[in-house]
């Protein structure tokens, strides 16, 4: 539980600190800071756990059908993560409170912060390969977000769309990746696929599977060719930069290597692959750092470098490599998060980070000086530091590695060069930043040493670099035990943490690697002179966008193709599929389309029904131009379609089919009155020749269809619903039953939707203009007498009447046809009519109802209902019925059912009259507007 | 009479699409609700043509199938929001763009 709450903390907390910054932006700092403080409580109890050797473990089942569950592991490799994740996230949050200025909104960024938290520790604690790329992905999104923090600013927010461009595309490759590894291992769980490596190695699907979850790994680790996106993203703040790009997130990628790595390496494919781009992120980054004049710029390219050098060391696949791997991955996001800081201090102060100006800081800011250059030399891989360890590890594994015969020597050498670059651009942070003499041009000068607090952070990194750099046995030893261990899943190899192993090849590499490095610094005007002739503005990012500008210009031009604004085309495009989908298997069928029921007869009211029905459709059709007689005729079919209910016994169906026919003739006309008076003959005769074969064919498949259905055998699956519609739901309408109790969360949703169009049409009606013709199409004008008397007199009679029909049929519905469909349209027919006869105005004055709330009530009502069987320990929507006696009135019954048609009822009359109110409301402002 | 039912649908999707298909907004409101109709009675027939015996509980013979007529009541009365959205669409696109073209050439009305 207590590993669920490690996550969920920082996750749910990230709502709080924007409610905290209306106390201040202390306040917001410290709840972020306490959020983070209360999942290290919680993650204390576990962690020791794990150091005395006992991984935890908790799992729940969710949809174990189809594999997933929640499965939380904290071994030694997620607790050194966890125990990143939210110690440098403590430092980063004291080191935000300083470093964000007064304008910047903090309650954010320390939410964002906070969310990224939890995702990075739900990738640490994951047990289960696609529930570890949820919070993967989660990392991807809060890293566009943090560092799009200043949206501001383009370069901010053009980096944030590279990182998630490119990351994102990673995590698509990964899960196809992680798709194929659970089809391999027949499982997801992260411990039942570390104990498979065999089964996984063998298998004909390891290289395509290992190719694609490596993709998600480089790209998020920033490994060449994919590392361009990271020295963008310095457009985030400095402190998410230190977290982010430096110290967690980037090193998901190489966590996912260190995870799976018992199942994972081990081959050629792996060494090469792993190895070989490690080795050339490793040079490749080392050699640009040096050449750049952003602080942050320099940084980011020795992230890389570093990153790559991890990357190398599992690459190498050798149990000491990644002991190795696995101790320069807690060393590295030491000192950088401290030069991260250390180089957001000096921006903070100096307003650049361009280092051709910012000099001999040294002078103004001692204290911030002294702790960046001793992080700056831990990078470098000066003795006593804890850089120096596990380089000197590095150094020895390279060479120690046959698999590469003749060329053994070629890994010492790049490793060694790789060693002068980072001494180089160490000496080149130190030197040109503290030293070098004046500073140049700075926005702000002269610069000073930042608020006290803002170093401590720093301080406390520094302390670690310097800690573990000379006590390594008594400080680092037990966590990178315990975190070696988890990543081999095996034995530890024998390894020594002393700082001193004798005067060895390593220590040589190291000597060489520092004087060489120190030589190439003091050249440094000659080869930046060279760099910028040999590689003049070669930039990966120029390669991005042009990509993206050409997939976005297809990605259009596609659409255009297809997408030409004409419904009559997508229409016809699409009923042409259908008809080709359908007619394909009738055609290739030999059995008859007629099935072997017998015809009834037919009588002649029915045939006299059928034959009006037809021909009022024909003659909508054929007079679609003549609006009004249309709508006649549509009304005719409307109107023979209810009779048509009747004659097969479905009185319900009648009833609604009625009262809906009114509403909908009402709108029409409505409508009508707003939309062009005149028709003119649009399609070319070719154009309604193609038409009107096209919906011949989908009639004639209908008809068909309906005949071959028709004519063929029935059995019934209702026979439940009838059974049970009186013991178990207390009504013998089973229509009715089976929408308000049976099938009540069907009828929730129908209503729901129906709520949501009356507001999508509130909200469509709201501010709309339209022309009002001041005439009819007959160029007559309109009636003088808007509000005729005998309609008006009559309505006001007949509305208690309606009213009291409509209680009739809701009443009664339960058991006899009625219910709240059809009650709430007679009550919205009954109010209707009274707008149509008196007026909104006068209505309204008597009238004094919101729509809104009465459609909210019915939504309310029927949920709260079908929430009410939680009560009593029922499943949802569970209706309860009594027969109960009253003096004079008999006996009746009560069932909560009819509450929640009270639910239904209120929500069709509030749906019905915004709609039509609305409606008519637009005629009256036109009226009053255009003095008609 | 199955025959007869049958044709009756086939001529009211036969109007019903050629209407859909129509350049303006009107005819294809009119068409939409032509479709919806063919579309209730088709899945009301579903239940098959059963003369006088309403689903009531308690009743001696057997009765028409009340599933689909229950499919149908909401499917009727959600009709009616389907043709309302429509019609109300249609009508803010006439506002907003001055014509009630919906075959993508756009002229004034």
């Amino acid at each position: 539980m207590n590993l669920l709450l490690i996550i969920l903390l920082p996750l749910l907390g990230a709502l709080l600190p924007p409610l905290a910054i209306r106390y201040g932006r202390s306040a917001s700092a410290w709840t972020a800071a306490a959020i983070t403080l209360a999942a290290l409580l919680f993650a204390l109890g576990p962690l020791v756990a794990v150091f005395g050797g006992a991984p935890q473990e908790v799992h729940w089942t969710w949809l174990p059908q189809a594999g997933l569950d929640i499965h939380l592991r904290l071994d030694g490799l997620a607790a050194l993560f966890v125990l990143l994740i939210l110690g440098i996230g403590l430092l980063v949050i004291l080191y935000a409170r300083y470093y964000l200025a007064e304008r910047d909104p903090m309650g954010r960024f320390y939410g964002l912060l906070l969310l990224f938290m939890g995702a990075m520790l739900g990738v640490a604690l994951s047990n289960h390969l696609l529930q570890l790329l949820v919070f993967w992905e989660l990392t991807s999104l809060s890293s566009f977000l943090l560092i799009s923090y200043w949206h501001h600013r383009s370069d901010a927010r053009r980096g944030a769309r590279m990182a998630l461009a490119i990351t994102g595309a990673g995590g698509l490759a990964m899960l196809a990746g992680f798709m194929l590894l659970g089809h391999i291992v027949g499982s997801y769980q992260i411990s039942v696929i570390l104990n498979a490596g065999d089964l996984i190695r063998a298998h004909p699907l390891y290289a395509p599977m290992l190719l694609l979850v490596l993709l998600g790994a480089f790209t998020k680790s920033a490994q060449f060719p994919f590392h361009f996106w990271l020295p963008h993203a310095m457009a985030a703040p400095t402190p998410v930069s230190a977290y982010l790009h430096s110290a967690t997130m980037v090193k998901a990628g190489v966590f996912l290597l260190a995870r799976l790595y018992p199942a994972l390496s081990g081959t050629e494919l792996w060494f090469f692959l792993v190895g070989g781009v490690g080795l050339a992120t490793l040079l490749f980054a080392a050699y640009n750092a040096l050449f750049q004049h952003d602080l942050k710029g320099l940084l980011a390219y020795s992230t890389i470098s570093h990153l790559g050098l991890i990357t190398l060391l599992f690459g190498i696949g050798t149990p000491l490599a990644a002991v190795a791997g696995v101790f320069h991955i807690i060393n590295h996001a030491t000192f950088k998060a401290s030069l991260f800081m250390a180089a957001g201090i000096i921006d903070h102060e100096t307003g650049t980070r361009d280092m051709r100006l910012i000099n001999g800081m040294w002078k103004y800011m001692p204290h911030t000086a002294t702790l960046a250059m001793v992080a700056a030399a831990a990078m470098a891989g000066v003795p006593l530091l804890n850089g120096f360890l596990s380089k000197e590890m590095f150094f020895a594994e390279t060479l120690h590695l046959s698999a590469l015969g003749a060329f053994s020597w070629v890994l010492p050498a790049a490793a060694t060069l790789a060693g002068i670059f980072a001494v180089a651009y160490s000496a080149r942070f130190i030197h040109d930043v503290f030293f070098n003499g004046e500073p140049i041009d700075l926005p702000k000068f002269p610069p000073h040493e930042p608020p006290r607090h803002m170093k401590v952070p720093v301080e406390i990194l520094v302390a670690l670099c310097l800690l573990v750099g000379i006590l390594p046995a008594i400080t680092v030893a037990p966590l990178l035990a315990v975190a070696a261990g988890a990543v081999l899943n095996g034995p530890l190899p024998d390894y020594s943490l002393a700082i001193w192993h004798g005067f060895n090849t390593p220590f040589i590499m190291s000597l060489v690697a520092l004087a060489g490095g120190i030589a190439l610094y003091t050249q440094r005007h000659k080869l930046f002179a060279l760099h910028d002739r040999v590689f003049p503005g070669v930039d990966a990012r120029a390669l991005f966008w042009e990509f993206i500008t050409w997939l976005m210009d297809t990605a259009h031009a596609m659409t255009r193709a297809l997408e030409n604004g004409s419904l009559q085309r997508y229409a016809a495009l699409l009923l042409l599929t259908a008809v080709a989908a359908i007619a394909w298997p009738f055609l290739n069928s030999t059995a008859p389309i007629a099935g072997p029921v017998p015809a009834a007869p037919i009588d002649a009211l029915t045939l006299l029904g059928a034959l009006v029905m037809m021909a009022a459709a024909v003659v909508t059709t054929v007079w679609q131009r003549q609006r009004l007689t249309a709508v006649i005729a549509l009304s005719v079919v409307g109107l023979v379609v209810s009779l048509t209910f009747v004659r097969w016994s479905a009185p319900d169906l009648a009833l609604t089919q009625l009262s809906v026919e009114v509403v909908t003739i009402v709108l029409l006309l409505l409508a009508l009155y707003f939309l062009p008076q005149r028709a003119t003959v649009d399609s070319s005769n070719l154009r309604r020749g193609q038409d009107l074969l096209l919906a011949t064919g989908v009639g004639g498949g209908v008809g068909l269809i309906t005949w071959a259905m028709l004519t063929r055998p029935y059995t019934t699956i209702a026979n439940y619903f009838v059974e049970n519609s009186l013991p178990g739901g207390g009504g013998a309408n089973v229509v009715n039953v089976i929408l308000v109790d049976f099938r009540g969360f069907d009828t929730l949703g129908e209503i729901t939707v129906l709520a949501i169009a009356a507001i999508g049409i509130f909200a469509l009606l709201d501010n709309l203009r339209l022309e009002m013709p001041a005439t009819d199409d007959g160029g007559r004008p309109w009636s003088s007498e808007r509000y005729p008397l005998v309609l008006s007199q009559l309505t006001r009679f007949l509305l208690p009447l309606a009213l009291l029909v409509s209680v009739y049929l809701f009443l009664r519905g339960h058991n006899a046809p009625g219910g709240g469909f059809i009650a709430g349209l007679v009550t919205a027919v009954a109010l209707i009519l009274q707008y149509m006869a008196s007026g909104i105005d006068w209505t309204q004055q008597r009238w004094r109802l919101q729509y809104h709330p009465i459609i909210a009530a019915g939504v309310l009502i029927a949920a709260a209902t079908g929430a009410g069987s939680w009560l009593y320990d029922r499943p949802f929507l569970t209706s309860a019925f009594g027969h109960f006696h009253l003096p004079l009135a008999g006996e009746f019954e009560l069932a909560t059912a009819m509450l929640f048609d009270l639910g239904v009822y209120l929500t069709v009359v509030g749906v019905v009259m915004l709609i039509l109110a609305n409606l008519g409301k637009l005629t009256q402002r036109s009226a009053g507007e255009g003095g008609t | 009479m199955e025959a007869l039912a049958a044709l009756t649908l086939a001529v009211l999707v036969t109007c019903g699409v050629y209407l859909v298909l129509r350049a303006r907004t009107y005819p294809v409101v009119l068409g939409l609700s032509l479709l919806s109709y063919a579309v209730n009675l088709f899945l009301f027939f579903t239940g098959r043509l059963v003369t006088g015996a309403p689903p009531l509980a308690g009743a001696a013979t057997p009765t028409a199938d009340p599933l689909p007529q229950a499919l149908v009541l909401t499917a009727i009365v959600i009709g009616f929001g389907m043709t309302a959205f429509v019609v109300i669409l249609a009508l803010r696109a006439r506002g907003e763009l001055g014509n009630d073209h919906v075959d993508g050439t756009g002229e004034k009305s």
